[in-house]
């Protein structure tokens, strides 16, 4: 086997350099000036596993203090994601909607044509305050800021979609007898279905995104309000850990996304590859 | 056989100008004054230069398009929408990419309200009617272009349409795949007697096929100029019947009539190219 990088040893390649990058973070972090801004790998782990464990681990070379086992993270968490998870849903299900219905009604398109765009164009981060004053402290109001984040984008890939679906599918379906709901379920639907799936991947990291930032300006949990303690203390490494999690837990439902995706999708052709003998 | 005194499809003085969206004073008459009536199970050809309109005319006659000015006539009764007696087949790929094949097939049934399994069973039999049983798991992109198109045919076919309409649907196929087609379709027309207007660019294929073939002038305002009864015994095989003396004869005669016309259409997409 080479070493050359191909298909095969991608995966050992991606490793390497992820501990290639964590190496020299560690060897830069050795400066304290670095680490303090930086923070420090180690710790950073040693921070999630008081996070998520609640083992106790006994003071040692690379934890001179030990590190007490918390599992305290999960409350955070779980606030975190059932924002996520809800913004998500419903950005979704509103935009779908919003989309089919102003594809399919070009009156309506027609008037609401400038106020999609400035809502659109609108730094919707800023409506983050105003959120917080309709929908108070609790979770409503960072599901409110991360809908307006996801709806925009499925509301546009839909909307999209459906303008273009084949015109000769779409006459063939008539021709074939179909009325305006089914034309809407057999081939509005499944042709935006596509788009709409490659816009879920953007929009579930822009659902944390919506979560964390509400939290982050207004909350009495979540990670966003654990990553805002932290800050207040400089406590750097418990910021990075906070990244860390997010991500992985971002890429997470990026990955359940790709499932249900493959399942749905299964019709595209996917271009095949000769096999070498 | 006589043709039946009634007509399936009329087309009665029908005029169809388009309008520039850009610009509403460009206009552009693509059919002028043409009036056309297929017979209750006649095979029609219509033939005429490229872009010279042949496909609006279908379009007109499938309801999918309003005429400027004239009517259409299905049995008798003036045509409003959809022409829910008529099959389409189109040119170009009109299956559901995210349907397989027996899902194509029965889609038209479930529009109808026939239930799931009937429909199933029904487009199972159009399948193997059509030389594609074992297929019907398949998705479209993983058939040949033959396949589809015989999936197309067996979609159409399944409605059980009084009036098929083909828009050049086999101007895509490489010729022995063609041939193969043309004879399965003169096959399937011998045993139901369906009306059937064939819209084609390729004289051979109309004389080969049709009862009558009509030839249209060069756009724009495209009107028929001649029309030729095909008294070619039947049943045919489109390969041999190439051969029989009449036909020769036929073409002969039908081309004399279609080549001034191609080479003015060929002259004016010059112009336009220019």
């Amino acid at each position: 086997m080479s070493l050359r990088p191909n298909e095969r040893n991608a995966r050992a390649w991606q490793l390497a350099l992820l501990v290639a990058m964590l190496g020299l973070w560690h060897l830069a972090s050795r400066n304290q000036q670095f680490a303090f801004f930086l923070g420090e790998p180690i710790q950073v782990a040693g921070r999630i596993w008081s996070w998520f464990l609640p083992f106790d681990v006994p003071a040692n070379a690379l934890f001179p203090d030990g590190l007490k086992g918390n599992a305290d993270v999960y409350r955070h968490l779980g606030t975190t994601l059932v924002e996520t998870v809800l913004a998500f849903v419903i950005g979704t299900v509103l935009g779908l909607a919003c989309g089919l219905w102003l594809a399919l009604a070009p009156t309506a398109s027609l008037i609401l044509d400038p106020y999609i765009k400035a809502a659109n164009s609108m730094p919707r981060v800023i409506l983050a305050p105003i959120f917080s004053l309709w929908f108070g402290l609790g979770i409503w109001s960072k599901v409110a800021l991360a809908v307006t984040l996801v709806f925009f984008i499925v509301f546009f890939n839909v909307y999209q979609g459906v303008r273009e679906v084949s015109p000769v599918v779409l006459a063939n379906a008539r021709m074939l007898g179909a009325n305006r709901r089914q034309l809407l379920r057999t081939v509005y639907l499944p042709s935006a279905t596509s788009w709409v799936f490659s816009s879920l991947h953007t929009s579930v990291g822009l659902a944390f995104v919506g979560a964390v930032v509400g939290e982050y300006l207004g909350s009495a949990r979540g990670v966003g309000y654990l990553i805002l303690q932290a800050e207040g203390t400089f406590d750097v490494n418990t910021v990075f850990a906070g990244i860390v999690v997010l991500t992985g837990f971002a890429l997470l439902l990026d990955a359940l996304v790709g499932l249900v995706e493959k399942r749905l999708l299964k019709w595209q052709p996917r271009s095949g590859e000769t096999e070498k003998l | 056989m006589p043709p039946p005194p009634d007509h399936a499809l009329e087309f009665l003085d029908i005029t169809c100008t388009f309008r520039s969206k850009d610009d509403p004073s460009q206009r552009y008459t693509a059919v002028a004054d043409t009036t056309l009536r297929i017979a209750a199970g006649e095979f029609v050809s219509v033939v005429g230069p490229t872009g010279c309109g042949k496909s609006t005319l279908l379009n007109i006659g499938a309801g999918l398009l309003q005429p400027s000015s004239g009517e259409v006539k299905v049995f008798g009764h003036a045509l409003a929408g959809i022409n829910t007696r008529a099959g389409y087949m189109f040119q170009s790929e009109a299956l559901m990419p995210w349907r397989s094949t027996l899902d194509n097939v029965m889609v038209g049934l479930q529009y109808r309200g026939v239930p799931d399994d009937d429909a199933r069973a029904q487009a199972q039999a159009w399948l193997a009617r059509v030389g594609l049983s074992g297929f019907g798991d398949r998705y479209p992109h993983q058939l040949s272009g033959g396949m589809r198109k015989r999936t197309a045919l067996a979609q159409v076919l399944a409605l059980d349409p009084d009036i098929i309409l083909m828009d050049e649907p086999f101007s895509a196929l490489d010729v022995q795949t063609r041939q193969l087609m043309e004879n399965e379709v003169l096959e399937l027309w011998a045993a139901k007697r369906k009306a059937v207007l064939f819209i084609t660019h390729d004289l051979d294929e109309a004389i080969a096929m049709s009862d009558r073939v009509v030839v249209l002038s060069a756009g724009p305002g495209t009107h028929p100029i001649g029309e030729f009864d095909i008294d070619l015994p039947r049943p045919r095989d489109v390969a041999e019947v190439r051969t029989h003396p009449r036909f020769v004869e036929l073409h002969t005669q039908i081309w004399n009539v279609l080549r001034d016309e191609v080479l003015k259409g060929y002259a004016q997409q010059l112009k336009k190219a220019a």
